[in-house]
């Protein structure tokens, strides 16, 4: 499909390309017939839920796929040259010189025992023939120029001496010193906390006015995409359903799917609620605190906070959201609360009885109440189990005869609109959002009174999020259950939420209902992250 | 760095501790009065009880212990009845020959084995990684003691190119003193060539696993510097750990190989020691590999800082 | 918020989920398994059936039969003290005792000690890594006593325990075994803590799951496979130790015909006659090949992240 192109020929074309996957596969190919084009100074968004096909189609442009998935049709076209086959030591030449690429894990993006400057040099002297001072000079100022400081200590340092976000920093550098036209992103953000995640998208965005590369950016975030995109492609299941400039797309979408997925993007304008004030109060944790000790025999001792006086308050039929980023303790009070882990200090008290420091003999009965839902729906289910056995061992533990446990089995499968044939099954024969389910299944059949969800739809797909969040909200109501949500992503936390915990470094820092939160943050910290949300300013639920 | 260090050195004494204890324990083992043991079946009763009150073998046993613990602080391993020496002498004689024998096996080994895993690894599934994988299977199947013999008879009696058995001194000279090692240290070195090729050829596909393999040839560099600087490199780490294995394995090759190429050497004193029952031998033999094992261990360990910057606080 | 079955319909989700083999088609499909159980198959034939495969009492022997070369024929005197004629089809040692009877009893012999052996390290491994990995305190002191066996040389340990004890099955297999424990408990300890870590195990735990429960159905279950694979591979050394024991002297005593022992007897007289060695390190190679194959392909059926590591 060629583009009234308003300046020059595209850089990237990508025509018709097929690329094949082994067999035994859910499909034949990653992608069928897939064509779209990318100009010199604009930025195409990839979209697509996972197993769209989108990163096999980012590496098989630079070349970098395995054998395992070879193209099997179409073309790919770089400056007019047809690449699709071509020989290895020409995609070499033309790779960080021409086209470049940035990856989604910055953790393990670069090789842990070379420096930095090291790694960077490398592209200089495979492409480039200057003279190591003229090298070195080169080097220190890309590293200026993706704004790093202290530009000499990190041309020395390793990998592991630097934060995530300075790691991608330098991912970025490699990719740009070179001055390639086509900057291939994967995904580079998705691996990042909100903030840093706004810094690097506004960088990427920055470096590429100033340079006048065209980006291939591919992400699954909605919000990224009304942030910086200038045209979007949506793929679905290998298949490119939608393509056109990123106002049309997002405000008005051809395609059903696309429509479907904009819609299940959470709006960052919190739903308008009224929570029931008069509840019991389930959950009221008073000065919780948990301090982690490192202690050797040399060396300092070394006190970490992780969580710091945290006092919340949650009733029965509400559901109060703790929202901060990685390492900010809302991951620690969920497992406080639900005693996976011991707290340092501080009471949790559970319909007013104080359970922080009770022995395990005596905390059995009152597990019943608290229950909780994992992140990771891969490693939360037993995989020798059945999924039948896997919900039925908790009300077992507790006295229930196996056939009343199986009936109530029955029940909860209904109440997560999953058939009854599933608890005969195994979890590897679900997909993530029906395992997901099925946890929520397992934590309900012990009738607990608060229910827990620690991240539990952040490794969801979109769609699939929306539809595990309507059950969450719909469960809550039926049973009036009190929930409490971990979550890191500020659009979910205003879907669901009544009341609002913002937590970093250990400390609540501001605590109020969604309304207030939202609308009128007052902590600086919440208004940071607030400002960091990307495509705050694009409201999705207005979308056709 | 000193803290990694210290710390490293200082987690060896619990584990030389506990060899100790149970190299002491062992001769507890035995049934009946460990004296009379120690001394052997020719002795009299008047050296009986002169060991007796040596070692204190009338005290309770954690004093006994404190004691023998004491002489071997000393440097005192005790005395042999069955070669009428000191345990100590008998070692430092027979130690040239099973240091010369190792050290020319692992040289041997790693020199042969470290190239063959990376270049298996990156064939992967090729015939040269396949026929590896066979003959590792091989290597560490076929018993060391039929291997020799194999050897022998081929090299040695059909074929006359070496000498068969026996040992000459490095003071004898040189060419002696390598003709008579080059068989027994080509014959034990094929299990380590494929124990570390296995484990070279492992590390090195798992590292060519990881993600900044891929952003190294994203750059645009040749196969040969992913593979050298960035693959091999991080593979260091395990291999280097597997040849600290293998030269801790390499003391039970040792005592087989040595019995079988009649080499005069630290595995053959022991094989006769237990035949002889010779407890004090037999009790300095094992604490003094499990030393040289410790020791090795610890200063793989130490090259762990020299491979992975990581590892330096 | 739009409708759940505008979702349902364009999810891309329950496209997804594949059909993999079960574990026990893709060990039976294994190569290594196949070639290495069959041998494995044969061989445990060969020792049940042994009196019938044309053999003789192992211990039976002639004077005049010394020596006889592969093939050869020769007298030898039974226990009633008749002399028969028999075909020495391995050749014959020193005293005039069938080699090939004694190599086909043998196979008995490696056999029991190297399944025995590996049951013993297992079930005590189990037993200590299980401590070690549920019990904190336990933990630091027990591996400690874990790398200070380690330390000592297994040949080493095991020729001192046979000194100590004087040779016969089950002190041999005992000393062959201890030096095996501390590997089987490492291996355990580490398998429990990472499970202990994942998410299902963390659910049980809050689903008031007691800790035996825990242990039985959870943390077990997912050990077995590794288990396996390492009770192989302690059986292949522990068939090579007990032969290299025997071969040195000191093994099982010599009556006991075991491959070892007929290696060793022959020891002496290798220049001139090698049969002695050969046959016998035929079968034990093959042996120790077998169980070693069947362990690889094992390993690299049962947990193909395993494959790629050793």
């Amino acid at each position: 499909m060629t583009e009234a192109v308003s300046r020059s020929a595209p850089i990237l074309e990508v025509r018709d390309l097929t690329i094949a996957l082994p067999h035994g596969s859910d499909r034949a190919t990653a992608v069928q017939k897939v064509s779209f084009s990318v100009s010199r100074g604009e930025i195409l968004c990839l979209v697509g839920e996972s197993g769209s096909g989108k990163s096999v189609i980012a590496q098989g442009v630079m070349g970098l796929l395995p054998k395992s998935l070879p193209v099997t049709g179409g073309q790919v076209l770089l400056h007019g040259e047809d690449i699709t086959h071509a020989p290895l030591s020409r995609l070499r030449e033309l790779r960080a010189t021409r086209m470049s690429m940035i990856f989604q894990e910055p953790m393990t993006a670069l090789n842990p025992v070379m420096r930095c400057g090291a790694q960077i040099d490398e592209v200089l002297r495979e492409h480039t023939k200057l003279k190591p001072a003229e090298r070195r000079a080169k080097i220190l100022a890309t590293i200026r120029e993706v704004s790093l400081p202290e530009p000499e200590r990190i041309f020395a340092s390793y990998p592991h001496q630097l934060s995530g976000g300075q790691r991608q920093r330098i991912v970025i550098a490699m990719a740009l010193i070179l001055d390639p036209a086509l900057v291939i992103a994967d995904e580079p953000t998705t691996a990042l906390d909100v903030t840093t995640q706004a810094k690097i998208l506004r960088l990427i965005r920055d470096l590429q006015r100033r340079h006048g590369s065209g980006v291939l950016f591919i992400t699954h975030d909605f919000g990224v995409v009304a942030e910086i995109a200038d045209r979007v492609a949506v793929l679905r299941l290998g298949d490119l359903v939608e393509l056109g400039p990123r106002d049309e797309v997002l405000k008005q979408p051809r395609h059903d799917y696309t429509k479907m997925l904009i819609h299940a993007v959470p709006n960052l304008t919190p739903v308008h609620r009224t929570p029931n004030n008069d509840g019991p109060v389930v959950l009221a944790t008073k000065g919780l605190a948990k301090t982690y000790t490192d202690g050797s025999w040399f060396g300092p001792r070394r006190e970490v906070h992780a969580a710091a006086d945290v006092n919340l308050v949650l009733r029965r039929g509400q559901t109060l959201g703790i929202v901060g980023e990685s390492g900010s303790g809302k991951s620690t009070v969920a497992r406080c609360v639900v005693r996976l882990i011991d707290p340092s200090a501080g009471r949790i008290e559970i319909d007013g009885e104080d359970i922080a420091t009770l022995p395990a003999a005596r905390l059995r009965p009152l597990r019943r109440r608290v229950q909780i839902v994992f992140q990771d729906p891969y490693r939360s289910l037993n995989p020798r189990r059945r999924v039948g056995d896997a919900i039925i061992e908790g009300p077992l533990n507790y006295g229930l005869s196996r056939a009343d446990a199986v009936e109530r089995a029955r029940g909860l499968m209904a109440l997560v609109r999953m058939d009854a044939s599933a608890l005969e099954r195994y979890p590897h024969q679900f997909s993530g959002g029906q395992r997901q389910r099925i946890c929520i299944a397992r934590a309900l059949a012990m009738e607990p009174e608060l229910l827990i969800a620690d991240e539990a739809v952040s490794a969801l797909d979109v769609s699939v999020q929306a539809q595990v969040l309507e059950l969450l909200e719909e469960i809550r109501g039926r049973l009036d259950l009190a929930m409490l949500f971990i979550t890191h992503d500020l659009r979910v936390a205003a879907q669901i939420c009544d009341h609002v915990a913002v937590m970093s470094k250990g400390r609540v820092v501001e605590y109020g209902s969604a309304a207030q939160v939202f609308g009128d943050p007052q902590h600086e910290y919440t208004r940071a992250l607030f400002d960091a949300a990307p495509g705050r300013g694009f409201d999705f639920s207005k979308a056709a | 760095m000193f803290s990694f260090l210290a710390r490293r050195l200082l987690s060896t004494l619990p584990v030389l501790l506990i060899v100790s204890v149970l190299v002491f324990l062992l001769l507890r083992l035995t049934p009946g009065d460990p004296a009379a043991v120690l001394a052997g079946d020719t002795a009299s009763t008047d050296q009986i009880a002169q060991i007796r009150t040596h070692l204190g073998l009338d005290r309770s046993i954690p004093a006994q212990f404190a004691i023998w613990f004491g002489h071997l602080l000393g440097g005192d391993l005790g005395e042999s009845f069955y070669y009428k020496a000191k345990v100590t002498t008998l070692i430092a004689q027979r130690l040239e020959p099973t240091l010369s024998l190792a050290l020319i096996t692992i040289t041997i080994a790693v020199l042969v084995a470290v190239p063959l895993g990376v270049l298996a690894a990156w064939r992967f599934g090729g015939w040269l990684d396949r026929c590896l994988m066979g003959f590792s299977v091989l290597g560490f199947s076929v018993p060391i003691f039929v291997l020799a013999y194999l050897m022998i008879w081929l090299v040695s009696i059909k074929l006359g190119w070496l000498p068969v058995q026996g040992y000459r001194r490095l003071a004898d000279g040189l060419v002696p003193y390598l003709s008579h090692l080059v068989l027994p240290a080509l014959t034990l070195s094929v299990v380590y060539i494929a124990l570390i090729a296995r484990v070279t050829r492992a590390s090195v596909l798992e590292t060519l696993g990881e993600d900044y393999i891929r952003t190294a040839r994203a750059k645009g560099l040749p196969e040969r510097t992913v593979l050298l600087r960035h693959a091999l490199a991080n593979a260091a780490v395990p291999i280097a750990t597997v040849i600290g294995i293998g030269i801790a394995l390499l003391i039970g090759g040792v005592v087989v190989t040595e019995s079988v190429f009649a080499i005069p050497g630290l595995g053959r004193l022991t094989v006769d020691a237990v035949l002889a029952r010779d407890f004090p031998t037999i009790q300095g033999v094992i604490l003094l590999f499990s030393f040289i094992y410790v020791a090795v261990n610890l200063l793989v360990d130490l090259s762990y800082v020299f491979f992975d910057p990581r590892i330096r606080y | 918020m739009a409708n759940s079955t505008e979702f349902d319909s364009l999810s891309t989700e329950s496209a997804t989920v594949v059909a993999q083999p079960s574990a026990l088609a893709r060990v039976r499909a294994n190569v290594s398994v196949r070639i290495g159980s069959s041998v494995l198959l044969a061989l445990v034939l060969v020792a049940l059936l042994a009196p019938w495969l044309g053999t003789v009492d192992p211990t039976l022997f002639d004077p005049a039969s010394r020596d006889l070369l592969p093939g050869g024929q020769g007298e030898i005197t039974t226990l009633e003290g008749d002399s028969i004629k028999h075909t020495f089809l391995m050749g014959s040692d020193g005293y005039g005792r069938d080699i090939y009877s004694r190599v086909v009893y043998g196979t008995r012999v490696s056999l029991i000690v190297g399944v025995c052996t590996a049951l013993v390290a297992l079930a005590f491994g189990i037993a200590l890594g299980l401590c070690a990995g549920t019990l904190r305190r336990l933990d630091g002191p027990l591996m400690r006593v874990m790398d200070g066996v380690m330390a000592i040389p297994a040949i080493l340990i095991a020729i001192a325990l046979v000194a100590i004890w004087r040779g016969s099955l089950p002190t041999v297999v005992i000393a062959i075994a201890i030096p095996e424990i501390p590997r089987v408990t490492r291996l355990v300890r580490s398998l429990v803590l990472t499970i202990r870590e994942e998410p299902y195990v963390e659910a049980a735990i809050s689903l008031g799951t007691p800790t035996w429960k825990i242990m039985l159905r959870h943390i077990l279950p997912n050990t077995v496979a590794p288990l396996v694979v390492q009770g192989t591979f302690i059986c292949a050394s522990g068939i090579l130790v007990e032969a290299i024991l025997s071969f040195l002297g000191v093994g099982l005593p010599p009556d006991i015909a075991t491959w070892g022992n007929v290696m060793a007897e022959g020891r002496a007289q290798f220049n001139e006659f090698p049969h002695n060695i050969f046959f016998p390190g035929i079968f034990l190679a093959v042996t120790v090949l077998a169980v070693n194959m069947l362990g690889d392909g094992l390993r690299d059926s049962l947990d193909p992240k395993m494959a790629k590591r050793v």
